[in-house]
């Protein structure tokens, strides 16, 4: 498997905390890689590195054979790394539909055009529209973003990530606060992409985690104890002991 | 016909209109008073491209029109009369300092920033003061206004008019900005900084042309006060001059197209009416523009619902 995203040795410590304690993994293209773990672990911490808005003390990140571990958060973006966040992070005072054309328009490169009315500009509106309405949102396009609801706040985090054309999608908790029918819905979106893009999910959703999965990490106070296939980690004693406990 | 439209079309009618009026009603004080209002309206616009749209609070933005009205006033001392020359200086000068002050404030944020912007111009301030050859606290007179063909800004009435017509090309010029791509990821960033970031966005690069863009316009203002006057001192520079600005703008609505235009007015009416009545008008001003920050929350322009 050729891979897209590799991880060595990675550290951050915040005081006396390791919360990323020399991790070690990689993740090949077109794979679905699931990071998992209890509360406090680290995986939030591990994405900010990923994505660029922490910076690791020691270690390096490699994406698409490039050392990326000091590049800023927009740099990362535009060579196609896109985040959602854990909580809610849109531009609340625009329409959904602004919400992905802005995301288009960053990624489109440089904004440095001052005259020409952009919202209305069809190379900007065309693309978020045809995202929009793969994510499920086609009918809200025109709501402020502030105005909708939690689960499609969830589903506009994925349009906008998306709208950036991402080679690799981190996604923090996308399912975190849904109910069973919105997560459904969000699991069916994620099985859809899944095929098309390479994929880290943090998620606490173990239905999710096994059903899109091909491969899982478990994160344990800053280390990866294990990193294997679902049914593998499923049965493995330490992930057990660790983790899944009460869960599995 | 929108009701934006409808605004800007009756603004400008009324403000046309304005000079043969109050001069068949022998009032002709009525043409200096707007003229400075519309001078200094060009001022608040340009602070509400980076306070309202951009999120940069910038408490010194009277540092520009001091800039301005220095480049002027400097310029006409070493004998040159062009007012190409003049308004050139003024516009550049005033980026300049713009990009060395920006360049530093806009890595700070929120208090800090404020403070940052604050202190430049407070240097600003007392560089006035110390200079003794362009006449230090007491200021300087213009030798020459800036020399045009065509306009004579001396003329109370063709001043009033290029007034006029600057400030209604400062609003549709800044109405434009915040609608491009450029000003969309300016409010991006305003909106949402991580968020804009994530998606690809480079905050600092965008607000620092904003500052830029606004520093310039505001030496616009600046070069067009000093023919105004005719007299300049550094306390065009002093905070109260970078307060009163911010006021302007929050007081119209911060973020809107009309916004720094209607705040501008209804402040330096309000004064003008209650200095007829007291000379404590301060203390009755005071009041009012709490009561009014407290009632429109969006500002005057908010009363017609014009917020973006």
């Amino acid at each position: 498997m050729n891979k897209l995203l590799s991880v060595e040795r990675l550290s951050k410590s915040f005081g006396a905390l390791r919360a990323s304690d020399g991790i070690d993994f990689d993740v090949g293209e077109g794979e679905t890689h699931a990071i998992i773990g209890p509360n406090g672990a680290g995986k939030t911490t591990l994405i900010s590195q990923l994505a660029g808005n922490l910076r690791p003390d020691a270690g390096c990140i490699r994406f698409a054979g490039e050392d990326i571990t000091r590049l800023s958060a927009p740099r990362r973006s535009r060579k196609g790394l896109a985040r959602s966040f854990q909580i809610t992070s849109v531009f609340p005072e625009f329409t959904a539909l602004a919400n992905v054309a802005l995301a288009v328009q960053a990624q489109a490169g440089h904004s440095f055009r001052f005259w020409k009315p952009a919202q209305q500009d069809a190379a900007l509106l065309d693309p978020a529209g045809r995202i929009l309405d793969e994510v499920g949102l086609a009918e809200r396009k025109n709501i402020l973003a502030a105005n909708l609801a939690h689960g499609e706040h969830r589903q506009l985090e994925v349009a906008m990530a998306l709208a950036t054309r991402p080679r690799l999608l981190l996604l923090d908790e996308p399912m975190a606060g849904m109910g069973v029918e919105e997560s459904g819905r969000m699991i069916a979106l994620l099985g859809g992409l899944k095929r098309r893009l390479t994929i880290i999910l943090v998620e606490h959703d173990m239905d999710a985690v096994f059903r899109l999965a091909d491969r899982i990490s478990v994160l344990v106070y800053g280390r990866i104890i294990a990193t294997d296939t679902p049914e593998k980690v499923r049965t493995n004693e330490e992930v057990r002991r660790a983790y899944l406990g009460e869960d599995a | 016909m929108n009701r934006k439209t409808l605004f800007w079309v009756v603004a400008a009618a009324l403000l046309v209109l304005l000079p043969p009026l109050v001069l068949a009603l022998k009032q002709p004080y009525y043409i200096d008073l707007v003229r400075r209002i519309m001078i200094l309206a060009i001022a608040a616009i340009s602070l509400n491209l980076i306070l309202g749209y951009g999120g940069l609070v910038s408490f010194g933005h009277a540092a520009y029109i001091g800039i301005g009205a220095y480049a002027v006033g400097i310029l006409a001392f070493y004998g040159v009369g062009s007012g190409w020359a003049h308004f050139a200086m003024a516009i550049g000068a005033s980026a300049l300092v713009a990009l060395a002050i920006g360049a530093v404030s806009i890595r700070t944020s929120g208090i800090y920033f404020i403070m940052i912007t604050l202190a430049f111009t407070q240097m600003l301030y007392y560089l006035g003061i110390s200079i003794a050859e362009f006449g230090g606290d007491d200021g300087m007179r213009i030798k020459a206004r800036s020399r045009f063909p065509l306009v004579d800004l001396g003329d109370p009435v063709a001043a009033y008019y290029a007034a006029l017509v600057l400030m209604l090309l400062s609003a549709l010029l800044v109405s434009r900005i915040v609608n491009s791509r450029f000003g969309l990821a300016l409010r991006a960033c305003k909106s949402n900084d991580a968020r804009a970031r994530a998606i690809g966005f480079s905050p600092y690069p965008v607000r620092l042309i904003a500052f830029v863009i606004s520093g310039a316009l505001c030496g616009l203002s600046g070069a067009l006060y000093a023919n105004h006057t005719n007299y300049i001192t550094p306390s065009l520079m002093s905070w109260l001059q970078s307060g009163e600005l911010m006021f302007m703008v929050i007081l119209g609505g911060m973020g809107t197209a009309a916004g720094p235009v209607l705040g501008t007015f209804a402040l330096l009416l309000a004064e003008e009416v209650l200095k007829g009545f007291t000379e404590y008008w301060q203390v009755i001003l005071g009041p009012l523009l709490v009561l009014s920050v407290i009632f429109f929350r969006r500002g005057l322009a908010g009363m017609f619902s014009w917020h973006e």
